[in-house]
């Protein structure tokens, strides 16, 4: 099967799983060996200890995103496999960025923090260590605006979901 | 071993190691018969013929490491051909895994991409439910092989043995039952349809539906064609029957398929060998697809009405729902699109022209007369394969044991072992290549030692003559390391390992040596000298439409 990079768009997928070893490397094989795209996964116990939840962040066509549904809903483990494409939901990723913070800087980056409501959570004699979530999007701006005063490591999650509650 | 015995498990194939003492020194114990290979990748193979001819689950049990690996060809084999089998693996002490212990493998690692499921028991209290699961697993929905890897201090621990009554995995459901919302939209399909075609495969087999697909067939008067896999899951005797379909099917199941208007498929996959140029298969037809794995559906041809269900209870339904039809004028209205099929096959019938030199064609054919339809066939990989699919015509399912899906040579021999140890009263043939059947030889050894007289026919073109057919047109004659003529003496090696050679180098040898061959109770190796550069026919290059056939 040939993946149709044209019509590919983005989907997040959030999969209960059972909570046991080997169970992310089916998940992970199975999108290697079919020649599927993992753009991010995150991974978790859920409420119930022996249940683990798997957000994976996909691209493909709707044919594409079709077969990954069924090969996931095929491993054994997979206890349920939900698509948020065309329902509403809310996603979060949450980004650490070691950034210089040279003196003249130091209140712009505040600034900064401040509108994008991150936070500071490490102090050091040249960096300081911010935390942000949001959306891909909106973690991107925020890199984006720190960039130019020097970013010195980053290190990102992938995304999470839930599908939003009636309102 | 209680678990493997409430299981009904009778028969295992395998081969002892230093992981896996245990287990045999219990197995001995017990009424289970062992038939002990010569190479793990037989007994895996073993296990596969002997579930395709009894439509059980095939067992074995091999020791860790090498032993082990050794499993992984049979295993991606039953793997793509979906047959229920069960592979237990020794395993290092538990304190052991993961530093490289003497003959240590990760193999649930390793065969995680080969099969259904996969297991490694880490508790002993976990053995029996896991040992459980992996026979139902194995032979439920869409069957496929399950491997257990049993760590050795496990084994050596003992446990009270609760009998567990029912598997429940809360993860895992398949769908038997098909909607019955989709089911009149079939009907009326069938209704509107005037050259409609059934495509049947594997499924059909897996899951017992043949009755149901001659009845459905007979019902609705139309065609049967089925894929490699599909081979003896409707009587190749019936009027309706068209031979195999795809890169070396008939030229009327393949001119069938592009001019049909509706393609009622059953049991199959569409895999590439079948469909040719994908966007250029069944262009004018309505597709229906019954199976029983989602996955298959709409996977590589786009379906008009998917149907995720089991093929025999899905064919049950369709066929009442059809009996509430009426079918008056339906000879009718099936005249032209049956007389058209008759041309094709009248004017291009399989052939070949047998003159001094034996013709491959003719060895399956004369095996086809004299053993009246009735064997079992087995095959290796290749030309062989492709003129046993072609001139074996097989009348019942359980019959037809091949390597479809991985296509793996050596798997001929070890399989016929397994189904004749299935079927002892049956006559079994595997139907060889001079170069595949080096690749497992060994288990004449083991077909001896128990006693197992199955017959193994040689189309010896000292050739590994598939792969020869494509360089003869594909790529001008350069015979690359295809020329196998340093072969051993057949006749000799079957000697050598306590069997009988027979060797036929002219036409009229040939119905004499499967005669007596046929006649002895041993395991015989027949080596028929065969016209060296004789080629499969019709053959659609890869990827070509399938209507684009050579002819000769
Ligand atoms: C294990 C394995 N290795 C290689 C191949 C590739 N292959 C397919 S057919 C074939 C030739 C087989 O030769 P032989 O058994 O003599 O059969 P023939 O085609 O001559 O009847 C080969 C090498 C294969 N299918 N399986
Ligand atoms: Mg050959």
């Amino acid at each position: 099967m040939v993946n149709n990079i044209t019509n590919a768009t983005k989907h997040t997928l959030s999969l209960l799983v059972d909570n046991e070893p080997g169970v992310l490397a089916r998940i992970s094989g199975l999108f290697s060996g079919r020649g599927f795209n993992i753009e991010s996964l995150c991974v978790a116990e859920t409420m119930e200890p022996n249940v683990s939840r798997i957000t994976l962040v996909t691209k493909g066509d709707m044919h594409i995103l079709e077969q990954i549904k069924k090969q996931l809903n095929k491993v054994i483990n997979v206890i349920k496999v939900l698509d948020f494409s065309g329902i509403p939901f809310v996603q979060r990723e949450l980004a650490m960025i070691k950034v210089h913070a040279k003196p003249e800087n130091r209140a712009e980056i505040l600034r900064m923090v401040d509108i994008f409501r991150s936070r500071v959570v490490d102090v050091g004699a040249e960096y300081y260590t911010v935390e942000l979530t949001g959306d891909e999007d909106k973690i991107a701006a925020f890199l984006e605006l720190l960039r130019p005063m020097g970013i010195k490591e980053v290190t990102r999650t992938g995304a999470i979901a839930l599908a939003r509650e009636k309102k | 071993m209680k678990v493997l015995q409430e299981e009904g498990v009778d028969t295992i194939f395998g081969f002892p190691g230093g992981a896996v003492l245990d287990i045999y020194d219990a197995l001995v114990k017990t009424d289970i018969k062992h038939i002990l290979v010569r190479h793990e990748q037989g007994a895996v193979h073993a296990a596969d013929g002997y579930a395709r001819a009894s439509a059980k689950v095939g067992v074995c049990i091999v020791t860790s490491g090498p032993g082990a690996t050794n499993t992984v060809t049979g295993l991606a084999s039953a793997y793509m051909d979906s047959i229920p089998i069960v592979v237990l693996t020794g395993q290092v002490n538990t304190s052991l895994i993961g530093n490289d212990a003497f003959q240590e493998v990760d193999i649930v690692g390793i065969t995680r991409p080969c099969t259904k499921h996969n297991y490694l028991v880490k508790r002993v209290e976990d053995l029996a439910r896991i040992i459980k699961e992996a026979f139902f697993i194995a032979r439920s929905g869409r069957p496929g092989p399950v491997l257990v890897d049993l760590p050795k201090d496990l084994i050596q621990t003992t446990t009270e043995y609760k009998s567990i009554k029912d598997v429940h995995l809360r993860s895992y459901n398949p769908t038997y039952q098909p909607s019955m919302k989709q089911l009149p939209r079939v009907v009326s399909l069938i209704k509107k349809a005037r050259k409609p075609l059934i495509f049947a495969g594997g499924g059909v087999i897996l899951s017992g539906a043949s009755r149901e697909l001659k009845q459905f067939a007979n019902k609705i008067q139309t065609p049967v064609t089925a894929s490699l896999m599909g081979l003896g899951c409707f009587p190749a005797s019936d009027p309706l029957w068209l031979g195999m379909i795809g890169m070396h099917g008939t030229y009327r199941a393949n001119m069938s398929s592009a001019e049909c208007d509706l393609m009622i498929a059953i049991g199959v996959r569409f895999d590439d060998r079948v469909t040719g140029k994908i966007d250029t298969f069944a262009p004018n037809a309505k597709i229906v697809h019954i199976d029983i794995d989602p996955t298959s559906i709409s996977k590589n041809v786009p379906v008009d009405t998917p149907i995720v269900g089991d093929c025999k209870i899905t064919l049950k339904k369709l066929i009442e729902l059809l009996a509430a039809e009426d079918w008056k004028d339906l000879k009718k209205i099936r005249k032209p699109w049956l007389d058209q099929i008759v041309e094709w096959k009248s004017t291009r019938p399989l052939a070949y022209e047998q003159k001094d030199i034996i013709k491959p064609q003719f060895v399956v054919e004369k095996i086809f007369e004299i053993t009246k339809g009735e064997a079992i066939i087995t095959t290796e990989v290749g030309q062989n394969q492709m003129w046993a699919a072609q001139y074996y015509h097989f009348d019942r399912p359980n019959s037809f044991i091949t390597s479809g899906g991985l296509g793996c040579m050596g798997f001929g021999l070890p399989a016929a072992i397994g189904a004749q140890v299935a079927c002892p009263d049956r006559t079994v043939v595997d139907i060889a290549g001079d170069g595949s059947i080096q690749m497992n030889i060994q288990e004449m050894a083991t077909a001896v030692q128990f006693g197992l007289p199955v017959k193994i026919a040689i189309l010896n073109n000292r050739y590994l003559g598939m792969v020869r057919q494509w360089q003869e047109l594909f790529y001008q004659r350069c015979y690359a390391c295809t020329d196998m003529a340093d072969a051993p003496d057949f006749v000799k090696l079957a000697e050598a390992f306590g069997a009988v050679g027979l060797r036929a180098t002219r036409p009229d040898e040939v119905a004499r040596v499967i005669k007596k061959a046929l006649s002895v109770n041993k395991p015989v190796i027949m080596d028929f000298h065969v016209e060296r550069e004789e080629g499969v026919y019709p053959m659609v290059p890869a990827g070509a439409p399938i209507t684009e056939m050579l002819l000769v």
